[in-house]
């Protein structure tokens, strides 16, 4: 049985990132603590197999993600695969740069960024599905390698790489869904105060 | 927004044009070019502002989004772990059913 204090030292400061990263999974609460309840649970069962000095945060990852999809997506029986729609690179920059901006000291780019709320930019995530919107989660959030990502999430690294990167774009495209909708693009340049 | 570098020289990173440079700009921001890419990528964005300026949105979006994803753990939910892996430990020092399942299934 592995050591409860060094499990407890090693691994409880990864909580709030687990938590969070829970929450745009299970896209609830309840669940997203159900979830990391039971990544706790099952890492510390293994712990004894885990060797120290390797990526203890990456483990802990891997254990909330193949729990999230075996448990939590199987228990909605959402569709294994689903696709976003290709994007264009830079689709937002090249949509809020042509807008124009109000205050000539920044870019209308820029300022529009500065106008999302954090419900936007969640509301925008957890649109994607799922294997895109982990994959984008653990680049952008966590900052994990691509080598990482496919680790954590058992598909190979070009696959790894596609995810990400469509993931953001669809993500860019959904996020200037939501400005748009709020009167934050495309309205009258002199909107912007 | 075609920026052409223009004249190529004898030595210095090869060159790149915009099309490649924003081709390439997620593996450049992720870091996960090989160093003589990310150089080449990396002299680009040095000359073309156009380019630059775009790098640098994606890279403030992605400020953005890993901003607003940090949660704040409910006190409860570090209560009810805290318990739960005190109450695991028990069962595994004999007092419990034996073997724990390592990993789940």
């Amino acid at each position: 049985m592995a050591d409860q204090a060094r499990f407890t030292e090693l691994a409880m400061e990864y909580m709030p990132a687990l938590y969070s990263a829970a929450l745009r999974m299970t896209r609830n609460p309840s669940d997203a603590e159900d979830l990391v309840q039971e990544t706790y649970l099952k890492a510390y069962r293994a712990f004894a197999g885990f060797t120290e000095g390797t990526n203890l945060k990456a483990w802990l990852y891997r254990i909330l993600t193949n729990t999230y999809i075996n448990t939590y997506r199987a228990a909605k029986r959402r569709p294994e695969i689903a696709d976003v729609e290709d994007v264009e690179d830079l689709y937002l920059y090249r949509r809020l740069a042509s807008t124009g901006g109000g205050d000539p000291g920044r870019s209308a780019e820029d300022l529009a960024l500065e106008r999302f709320t954090d419900d936007d930019v969640k509301a925008a995530l957890e649109s994607l599905p799922d294997a895109f919107r982990i994959a984008v989660l653990l680049a952008d959030v966590e900052g994990f390698s691509y080598k990482e990502i496919a680790d954590i999430t058992d598909v190979p690294i070009g696959t790894v790489m596609s995810r990400i990167h469509r993931g953001r774009r669809a993500l860019q495209k959904a996020l200037h869904e939501f400005a748009e909708a709020r009167g934050l693009v495309g309205t009258s340049p002199s909107a912007a105060e | 927004m075609k920026e052409e570098v223009g004249t190529k020289k004898e030595t210095g990173p090869p060159d790149v044009d915009c099309v490649e440079a924003v081709h390439q700009l997620y593996h450049y921001l992720d870091g996960e070019l090989t160093e003589e890419r990310r150089k080449a990528i990396s002299y680009h964005l040095d000359l073309c502002g156009s380019c630059a300026d775009a790098a640098g949105f994606e890279q403030e979006l992605r400020v953005v989004i890993a901003n607003c994803c940090r949660d704040r753990v409910p006190e409860s939910l570090k209560a009810r772990i805290a318990e739960a892996l005190h109450l695991e430990a028990e069962r595994g020092a004999g007092t419990g059913p034996g073997v724990s399942d390592p990993g789940g299934s």
